[in-house]
């Protein structure tokens, strides 16, 4: 417990152990050998290998019990099996959009108008605050798809469709207006609506995530 | 007197460990030597498809597994497996059986309820909206989710093989209630419905062993056939689905009992070098 | 422990901290120079294997609470989440589970090794006390855990418990519906038991402080039951306890391990697997493990408040047994009589978890018909229960007074240092001592 030096107060109670006061008293006398037996030049040491092994094994132990411990934490199997969505492109008429929960946030499929598609390549030359051509987002010879994730990249409003004067897609919260290729032209947000990773399994079905 | 106190003790221990009958009086399951048995089991994998065959067929038709979904059929130690595809919602297999069953979900553009070609993250759908319309397409009886059974269930997968192809004749004198069956391994008290002809008590012929259950018997011989060629034989049948649900019930095992292989090698070596560090320690003192 | 603390900070860091909360002069003073008796065995071990026990514990449980769900609803369906789902659930889930009933095997050997040496006697009757008040703390916690997975035994062991308070005469109704939140055991009742599930361990951890505080202050019994006299009967804690101690938990896990991984559900109920229903009784409700001999023992007794009386009283008769032992020898080492009455005590008590394993009135003969006393034939669970019961409560309050009075003990050895005087078996009348033999 805690010694009694005079810096420290002396909170806890006093040792009652008989032995203390007997061998304040000189009492007592045990002759040293019938309890050590160390023989010359034999001081077990604590730098011995064994003790050593010993720690470096409790070491590695409490390692692999730390791993599962902290890996629980990590997004479990069902989580994940939501993380990639499969859609059928089939119903999404020419100029509609289609907005379906993604990892917990809107994604937008819009089947986009060869106006619509026009549009965003004219504007490719155009002075963009995060600039990007129209073909980086998206896939190659799939013009009409575009697919973005449906988060306003300034505090993460969902855009409405179709809105703000170039017709890509607005959002209400504080005025951010998107082009068709929903890349940032006016308002505060910083960057382009993501475009995330996604696949087409076929013409008409396309793997997101 | 020591010594005979601890004799008494062993002896009393013996007398009252004598063999029992199975749980509510019922007959012991015979001995299956499941592959997944022992530290060392696994499951087989061939086994766990031709019991999810038998289960798709014949069993989901009353009986739900809500908690598993399509993905765990691709998940490692499962039916269908494939360390190809380390996440099962790309196994094509997986797609495919899941894309078979209708589950149901909402129209997001009417509000209307639907049903829909099911994908591996869904789960198994239940054949029944809910327990209400379950007991009453089953005469009042809920017929049991499978998804833990083979652990809800003393005696395990063996007691569910043993059960499902447990169905005998009732023995004359025993009387069946309407709408139940007997089936000789169903843990139960038949001493209500057993009449005897002896008129002496003692002498009464002892009660027949397991109980009445509300399903009727439903494996036979061919009625699933198995894509691997196995016999279709009701025995077959009842082991494999027995198999199958021990895995729905512990999809973990295998990786439990390698874990469980390492921890034991490394603990038994931790054990040895802390003996041999207790000892060097206390090498000189005498205690 | 000594009255001057022998540490001396070396590094700068270490001797600020010391000037302005000595915490490394605690840890070396209980835990590195703390004089510990050379002659201790394997029984004392057991608390720091039950430390280990409590850390486990705490670090499975608030990891498990990140995935469970505490309602009557999703319960059951969170805890196959984590089974099947959730990264390592499934280990995590086995190791808590589990490692109540390790927690209770350790427990249940500290106890017995404490009955055994004495460890109760003055001047260590708060020490003991403590632990009876960790023990009730510990089997609160474990009822109400074993209620969160809601399943068949869940449920209903919560109904059969919580009704065992409606017995209390007048207000036990009124506090039966408080305690449950409702009329019956419901969702109400799971949250309540969630949150105090969490809470309780970090109780039981307040008071292991002061049980080691307790200790510390009187110091540790050893199997002679003889004080420490010199500095020679005494090592120092670390490194001769700690690595004994570190050896013992490591043996302890072994075990651990062989359930968790081999056999995780055989302390188990395979009725915990079917999801809780209100409407339908288990054919046979039984508590875990260890509990049962305290389920015999309520079960013994035909009265059902009588009942209640004596399951508490079991524990009750504990916590009054420093002055119920009239000896003034500790260590039953040295005392043959109460020896062999402590021995029919453990096979008493493992009769009684027998028998609460068992329906009351099933024959301990099967076959056998005797005669009939109180309702209920003399070859039957309940009989042995009750003698058993009766000698539980003889043991403490009618052998281990009288004992005190009356035997004779053998002569205890002068110092715990002279190891061959320490053991009965090996004592010449003033020999002088072996150094080699053990104690």
């Amino acid at each position: 417990m805690v010694g009694r030096s005079k810096q420290t107060p002396d909170l806890l109670v006093r040792s009652r152990f008989l032995w203390d006061r007997r061998l304040a008293k000189g009492d007592l006398q045990v002759a040293d050998s019938a309890v050590h037996t160390t023989p010359a030049g034999d001081d077990p040491s604590r730098r011995d290998f064994i003790h050593i092994a010993a720690i470096a094994a409790a070491g590695g132990a409490a390692a692999s019990v730390v791993w599962p411990l902290v890996s629980q934490m990590n997004p479990s199997a069902d989580t994940l099996a939501l993380a990639s969505v499969e859609y059928d492109l089939t119903k999404i008429e020419p100029g509609q959009q289609v907005t379906i929960n993604w990892r917990g946030k809107p994604l937008f499929i819009r089947n986009r108008t060869q106006a619509q598609i026009d549009a965003a390549v004219r504007d490719d030359a155009a002075e963009l605050k995060d600039p990007q051509s129209d073909a980086q987002r998206h896939k190659e010879g799939k013009p009409q798809w575009m697919i973005l994730v449906g988060s306003c990249t300034h505090l993460g409003c969902v855009p409405t469709v179709g809105g703000g004067e170039f017709g890509g897609w607005f959002c209400p919260c504080h005025g951010s207006t998107y082009d068709t290729s929903g890349r940032i032209r006016k308002g505060p947000a910083p960057t382009n609506l993501v475009v995330p990773d996604y696949a087409f399994l076929s013409d008409t079905k396309v793997k997101i995530g | 007197m020591l010594r005979k106190l601890t004799l008494i003790a062993a002896a009393l221990t013996t007398l009252v460990a004598a063999p029992a009958l199975a749980a509510g009086g019922a007959k012991h399951p015979h001995d299956i030597a499941y592959s997944f048995e022992g530290p060392f089991g696994k499951f087989d994998q061939a086994q766990l498809q031709r019991g999810y065959k038998v289960y798709r067929e014949v069993c989901a038709a009353c009986h739900s597994m809500k908690l598993l979904s399509f993905r765990n059929l691709g998940d490692k130690g499962g039916p269908f497996y494939d360390k190809k595809y380390k996440n099962p919602n790309d196994n094509p297999y997986v797609k495919a059986l899941a894309a078979e069953i209708q589950v149901p979900d909402i129209d997001t553009e009417t509000g209307d309820e639907i049903t829909r070609p099911a994908v591996p993250a869904d789960r198994f759908p239940s054949p029944f909206k809910n327990d209400y319309a379950a007991r009453a397409s089953n005469g009042g009886a809920l017929p049991p989710d499978l998804s833990v059974i083979a652990k809800g269930r003393a005696g395990g997968p063996e007691y569910l093989a043993a059960f499902l192809t447990g169905y005998e004749a009732p023995p004359k004198g025993l009387t069946v209630p309407a709408g139940q069956y007997y089936n000789a391994y169903f843990p139960g008290d038949l001493s209500a419905g057993w009449q005897t002809d002896r008129k002496d008590e003692k002498d009464k012929d002892p009660v027949p062993p397991g109980g009445f259950v509300a399903m009727p018997p439903q494996l036979a011989p061919g009625k699933v056939t198995f894509d691997d060629n196995t016999p279709s034989t009701a025995h077959q049948q009842a082991v494999d689905v027995a198999a199958f649900l021990m895995w729905a019930a512990e999809p973990k095992l295998e990786e439990r009992n390698q874990t469980g292989f390492a921890v034991m090698i490394y603990l038994l070596l931790f054990s040895a070098l802390l003996y041999a560090s207790y000892r060097r320690v206390w090498r000189n003192e005498s205690h | 422990m000594s009255g001057h603390s022998t540490y001396e900070p070396k590094s700068g860091i270490t001797r600020w901290l010391d000037q302005r909360l000595p915490v490394g002069r605690l840890v070396w003073d209980s835990f590195v120079d703390y004089p510990t008796p050379r002659n201790l065995n394997y029984w004392w071990t057991f608390g720091g294997i039950l430390s280990l026990c409590l850390g486990v514990q705490i670090i499975t449980g608030v990891v498990l609470a990140m995935h469970y769900t505490p309602s009557a609803r999703d319960a059951f369906a969170s805890v196959e989440h984590i089974m099947r789902d959730v990264n390592y659930g499934w280990l995590i889930r086995y190791t808590h589970a589990n490692g109540a009933s390790m927690f209770f095997i350790a427990v249940y050997l500290h106890m017995f090794r404490g009955l055994y040496y004495g460890s109760y006697k003055p001047p260590r009757e708060v020490l003991w006390i403590l632990g009876c008040v960790i023990y009730l703390l510990m089997m609160a916690t474990a009822f109400m855990g074993y209620v969160l997975p809601w399943g068949q035994m869940s449920f209903h062991g919560a109904v059969v418990i919580t009704n065992i308070i409606g017995a209390i005469p007048v207000i036990g109704g009124p506090i039966l519906t408080w305690l449950q939140g409702g009329f019956a055991v419901d969702n109400a009742t799971l949250n309540r038991f969630f949150s105090l599930h969490y809470l309780l361990p970090f109780m039981i951890a307040g008071v292991v402080v002061l049980h080691i505080w307790a200790l510390h202050v009187v110091g540790q019994n050893n199997p002679t039951g003889i004080d420490p006299k010199s500095k020679a009967d005494t090592l120092p804690f670390t490194p001769y306890a700690t690595v004994k101690d570190g050896f013992a938990m490591s043996v302890f896990l072994v075990l651990f391990a062989v359930f968790v991984f081999y056999m995780p559900n055989a302390l188990g109920h395979a009725d915990n697997y079917i999801e809780a229903n209100p409407l339908v009784t288990p054919a046979h409700i039984v508590p875990e493990w260890y509990f049962l001999p305290f389920y015999a023992i309520l079960r013994a007794v035909p009265d059902k408040v009588m009942g209640v009386v004596a399951m508490f009283g079991a524990i009750g008769v504990l916590f009054a047994l420093p002055w119920l032992d009239t000896s003034k020898v500790r260590s039953m080492r040295y005392r043959p009589m109460a020896k062999l009455y402590f021995v029919v005590l453990v096979i008493v008590c493992l009769i009684l978890g027998y028998c609460g394993a068992k329906l009351p009135d099933d024959p301990i003969i099967p076959g056998l018909v005797t005669f009939q006393i109180l309702e209920s034939d003399l070859n039957s669970f309940v009989w042995l229960s009750r003698i058993a019961t009766l000698y539980y409560f003889a043991y403490f309050l009618v052998i281990m007074p009288l004992l005190g009075l009356i035997e004779t003990p053998l002569p205890t050895p002068e110092t715990i240092a002279s190891p061959a005087l320490s053991h009965p078996a090996t004592t010449p009348a003033g020999a002088v001592a072996d150094a080699e033999k053990k104690g």
